[in-house]
């Protein structure tokens, strides 16, 4: 089971609400369908400048591998504080904790609540991982 | 999905499975990067069953094929192989394939996902010849050993043949594995010397143990499709789909060489049409790009130089062997030129990046073009 202190999108970014702000990062799903368990070949990883502004479902930036290319999307909307410069360098954070270190950017959120959003819980990101097992 | 002799052996080796021009396909085994390094520095095992397979039989199967395929296949002497296209009448290319000229015959080797149009398309003009055309694609394995050990690894399974002997682009028949009347030509698609056996379907993982077995001590390993797409890459190879398509020329793409415009060789399918842009400079040309930003160029992906759109990508990858990004590209005359600077653009953003001849990378051809 996937931590359940956060909310996960269908396209397999989670957000975490931490105090006045949101952490956003992608699930080890995500991961593991870019690079099937070897993190040397994730290549890049493209993250927004802090203050920019973002609506929900946004492509706040792009992860590469070898051989694919995906999106990421803002779970919520809201405003980038920082971004985990950490990732630039180290890819593989990314595939060690993706749902600790592997955090990659923290949000101002526009709402205070993301009660009521389409975000999926634990519970339901599992069940939607489970259809996309191949 | 149709899978090929080795599906189940590829599951048991836990490789992540790819739907591939109509077969269930190993992408990769492990890192695809590693995999590439293997290939490189050792030898690499591919399950090549998915591509296309033909025998084309008869006293006219030489004239048929000469018919439909660019290059000359009467001139081709018996044990040799020869790189070819399939054109449209209007001289674009329908598929790329190996011509094997056999000691009775011709055996063609063509692109997987192109297999049913290929075929349909010989047969359409077969037409007042004597010959027919066989797919076997379903009822053999197809496997390739390829890496500057490669030699040495099927040398211990294999006899007769002289496989030391064997040179670049050329095929016999010899004992592999105990089976013997083997076909084993000296080809590949990864830019190292190496090796492609044909067998019958039953056969192929029981080849592909006793393989792996003579060859994991010199690190012999199995590869997949994502690794197999880098090597040729680097290797300068072009991939239908890719560099290769309905909408440009083969002169365009460097391959003249598949061509024969001799009088002997007599008219075939797409000859006029070639022939009339031949002498023609092409408004574009297929280059390789190097690229020291961190982006991997990939298909479709535009070139700038300044505000003039002067190219796209065909095909892109991180290259482990020269350790920087490369492609392949369309770009204009004129920016075409080695050394010239460009800009890709990936999505709104530009990385520079600077035009070179292909290869990127080969063993096997030893002057570059």
């Amino acid at each position: 089971m996937r931590p359940d202190d956060r909310k996960y999108t269908r396209t397999h970014e989670w957000v975490k609400i931490d105090g006045d702000s949101a952490l956003v990062g992608i699930t080890d799903f995500a991961v593991q369908e870019l690079c099937s368990g070897n993190e040397g070949d994730l290549v890049y990883c493209d993250l927004p400048e802090p203050g920019r502004a973002l609506e929900v479902g946004e492509t706040f930036g792009e992860i590469e591998s070898v051989k694919a290319v995906a999106d990421l999307n803002a779970p919520i909307a809201g405003t980038v504080l920082e971004v985990n410069v950490e990732i630039e360098e180290h890819l593989e954070v990314l595939a060690n904790d993706p749902f600790g270190r592997g955090w990659m950017v923290k949000i101002q959120p526009k709402s205070k609540s993301i009660d009521g959003s389409d975000l999926l819980d634990a519970a339901a990101y599992e069940k939607h991982v489970a259809t996309q097992e191949h | 999905m149709k899978k090929t002799s080795l599906h189940d052996t590829h599951v048991e080796l836990g490789a992540r499975l790819v739907d591939f021009g109509g077969w269930r396909m190993p992408v990769q085994y492990g890192s695809i990067l590693d995999e590439v390094k293997t290939v490189r520095t050792a030898a690499g095992l591919f399950d090549l069953g998915h591509m296309g397979r033909f025998r084309v039989e008869g006293p006219d199967a030489v004239a048929l094929v000469d018919r439909v395929a660019t290059n000359h296949c009467a001139r081709i002497p018996v044990g040799a192989i020869r790189y070819s296209l399939f054109c449209t009448a209007e001289g674009f290319p329908i598929d790329d394939l190996l011509i094997y000229r056999d000691p009775a015959g011709v055996f063609l080797v063509v692109n997987a996902s192109n297999t049913p149009a290929d075929l349909a398309w010989l047969r359409a003009h077969s037409g007042g010849l004597d010959a027919r055309v066989v797919d076997e694609t379903e009822e053999t394995a197809m496997l390739a050993i390829q890496g500057p050990r490669a030699l040495e690894i099927l040398r211990r399974v294999a006899s007769g043949g002289d496989l030391d002997g064997l040179r670049y682009y050329r095929f016999a028949f010899g004992t592999v594995c105990g089976l013997p009347k083997t076909r084993i030509s000296r080809t590949g698609y990864t830019g190292e010397d190496g090796f492609e056996v044909y067998l019958p379907f039953a056969e192929g993982p029981r080849v592909w143990r006793e393989l792996l077995a003579a060859g994991s001590a010199a690190g012999l390993r199995p590869i997949g499709l994502g690794a197999r797409d880098t090597l040729r890459l680097e290797a300068g190879m072009p991939l239908y789909g890719h560099e290769i398509d309905g909408e440009h020329d083969p002169l365009e793409a460097g391959l003249a060489f598949g061509i024969a415009f001799t009088p002997e060789k007599g008219d075939f399918v797409g000859r006029a049409a070639l022939e009339g842009r031949r002498d023609r400079p092409s408004a574009r040309r297929l280059v390789g790009i190097t690229t020291a930003g961190p982006r991997v160029p990939r298909r479709g992906y535009p070139l700038f130089q300044g505000m003039d759109e002067v190219g796209v990508v065909c095909s892109g990858s991180m290259s482990p062997t020269i350790a920087t990004n490369i492609a392949t590209a369309y770009v204009a005359r004129g920016r075409d030129v080695p050394g010239q600077e460009l800009e890709l653009e990936i999505r709104d953003r530009r990385q520079p990046c600077t035009v070179c001849e292909l290869p990127f990378y080969s063993r096997t051809r030893k002057t570059q073009r």
